[in-house]
């Protein structure tokens, strides 16, 4: 039963696709150059698409790490009493950081700290807290009255009420803002190669530059299954917690 | 037990509990009675402090609920609500232990304490213990939630209401339930409803409240013979007023000691109203009447009722 729930779960076979296409695209070689015949080489060799996967994944983790961490903890504070006030000018706020392109914020970060890894967190980091902010929020606003006034009642300090009651009742709902978010920073931190981050994104730009269409495909589908993956990993975890919550 | 002393309550320019005073002594089942918005649940919630006053002052067993912290005085009071509030990610021993476990309890003390209350509640432990409030009927749910208000043995229970949103036939039970706990553990509880009958049958003294005040403080067959004004007795209702009195009277007041009738006995402790009811369903004017330990002491005859 386990087994074959495990077989028929689109994670593995995704994550098989993503990992034989991340450790050998040279496989490929033969079909690329029947399909490209006046390319030379037609698989991306500056970097190994590894080592490539691994800096954008370590972007994207650190990015949304602290998105989390700090969108969570805002969210956490304009649901309490003392916070209350500045829970409009919070939301609002979040809503301008979205609007921003991503690309105008790695303009604006460059200058201010320079090529590379750094910019492109920055920018991931911004972007990504809308969701988790608005997420939060709602998962937090979203714990019946009635709990939250027994919790009171009962004599659950301010501190139980939130680790005991609120962010467990909260969790399936923050979990699926952290998932967008994640999700929306891995197709953003291509765009960090543009200034100098290694993503999957750098074949793309390559690329496009040295107009070489096979680059292209590569990076494009290895940052579509990375984005696949990581979505169904988390729907897989919201499940989970659904579950927890409910039985 | 609880001394509510000249309480006032506003939001804004409304003021929902106007100079309030009341004394609730211990082992008291004292019912606030009204329609809503006259201020009774406002008037609950500032016993536990879930709201504060604005002036006036209430204390318990002798000590000013203000100078207790706020968490400590919370976990003394039992509190039960009409939404009941279980925490749904926690099983119903979860639930149950929230307030002794808070307290600290050893958890073998909890454990024991919570298949306790669970027989109490006659909710077998090896089945419910483990389940999780969505699995539970909604009387259930209300069983656990009075169970968990009763966990930490608080000398005084807040109860808003609880029964309020289930079904008739449950709420019948429940309330059984309830008077069977007072009369066993002789808590204080201070019970809040807008449903006449509930409080005639639960009730040691009735609190009629409207608009922030209490209109008339008394037992309930008082509030039935002497209501103190026309507030009160169109609240009571004319309609079946005499049914209401035969229910809030007890048989023992109108026992005929000694002599004897054939039949299934009546218990001493049952309304006239019950008597009544048996009487016309076996068609006679007389029931033997027994007591606790089921000795026959005497006869109730349909005279008596209207006496």
């Amino acid at each position: 039963m386990r087994g074959g729930r495990l077989l028929g779960s689109p994670v593995l076979w995704v994550g098989l696709l993503f990992a034989a296409l991340l450790l050998r695209m040279d496989a490929l070689r033969p079909l690329l150059e029947r399909a490209f015949p006046r390319v030379e080489p037609v698989i991306y060799n500056r970097d190994s698409f590894l080592a490539l996967f691994l800096s954008q994944l370590g972007l994207v983790a650190t990015a949304s790490f602290a998105a989390s961490l700090v969108g969570i903890s805002v969210a956490v504070f304009v649901t309490r009493p003392a916070g209350r006030d500045f829970r409009a000018m919070v939301e609002a706020l979040a809503t301008v950081g979205q609007t921003f392109p991503p690309a105008a914020v790695l303009a604006i970060a460059v200058p201010m700290v320079g090529f590379g890894a750094r910019p492109t967190v920055i920018a991931l980091f911004l972007y990504g807290l809308l969701p988790i902010i608005e997420n939060a929020i709602a998962g937090l606003e979203g714990v019946p009255r009635g709990v939250r006034e027994a919790a009171e009642g009962m004599g659950l300090s301010g501190w139980q009420r939130l680790y005991q009651v609120d962010l467990p009742l909260a969790a399936p709902v923050i979990l699926a803002g952290i998932r967008v978010s994640v999700t929306i920073a891995i197709g953003t931190a291509t765009i960090g190669s543009t200034v100098g981050a290694l993503t999957l994104g750098t074949p793309i730009f390559d690329g496009l530059v040295a107009n070489k269409l096979p680059f292209v495909l590569e990076g494009a589908v290895l940052v579509a299954l990375f984005a696949i993956l990581t979505d169904l990993l988390f729907a897989s975890l919201e499940r989970r917690l659904r579950l927890a919550a409910a039985d | 037990m609880i001394e509510i002393d000249k309480v006032t309550k506003s939001y804004g320019d409304r003021r929902v509990v106007d100079s309030l005073s009341l004394t609730v002594g211990a082992g008291e089942l004292c019912v606030l009675l009204g329609s809503s918005g006259c201020g009774k649940s406002t008037t609950l919630r500032m016993i536990n402090r879930l709201i504060p006053t604005d002036s006036g002052s209430i204390r318990i067993g002798g000590e000013d609920i203000t100078l207790v912290p706020v968490e400590a005085l919370r976990r003394r009071i039992g509190y039960a609500i009409q939404s009941i509030g279980l925490f749904p990610h926690w099983t119903v021993e979860d639930n149950i232990a929230t307030v002794p476990r808070l307290l600290k309890w050893p958890e073998a003390r909890v454990c024991d304490r919570v298949g306790e209350l669970l027989e109490l509640f006659r909710l077998d432990p090896a089945t419910y213990r483990d389940k999780y409030p969505h699995q539970l009927s909604g009387g259930e749910q209300q069983r656990v939630g009075v169970a968990r208000a009763l966990a930490a043995d608080p000398e005084l229970l807040l109860m808003d209401e609880p029964f309020a949103a289930v079904d008739p036939i449950t709420r019948d039970a429940l309330q059984l339930e309830l008077a069977h706990i007072h009369q066993t553990t002789g808590k204080t509880i201070v019970f809040v409803t807008h449903d006449i009958e509930e409080a005639l049958r639960l009730a040691t003294r009735i609190a009629i409240m409207d608009s922030g005040r209490i209109v008339q403080l008394g037992p309930p067959f008082e509030i039935l013979e002497h209501p103190a004004n026309d507030f009160v007795r169109d609240f009571v209702g004319h309609q079946g007023l005499g049914l209401k009195l035969l229910s809030v009277r007890r048989i023992a007041d109108r026992l005929r000691r000694g002599e004897t009738a054939e039949g299934e006995p009546l218990a001493l402790d049952a309304s006239l109203g019950e008597a009544l009811s048996a009487m016309t369903t076996r068609h006679t004017d007389r029931l033997p009447v027994s007591d606790a330990e089921g000795r026959r002491i005497g006869v109730i005859a349909l005279g008596d009722l209207v006496r």
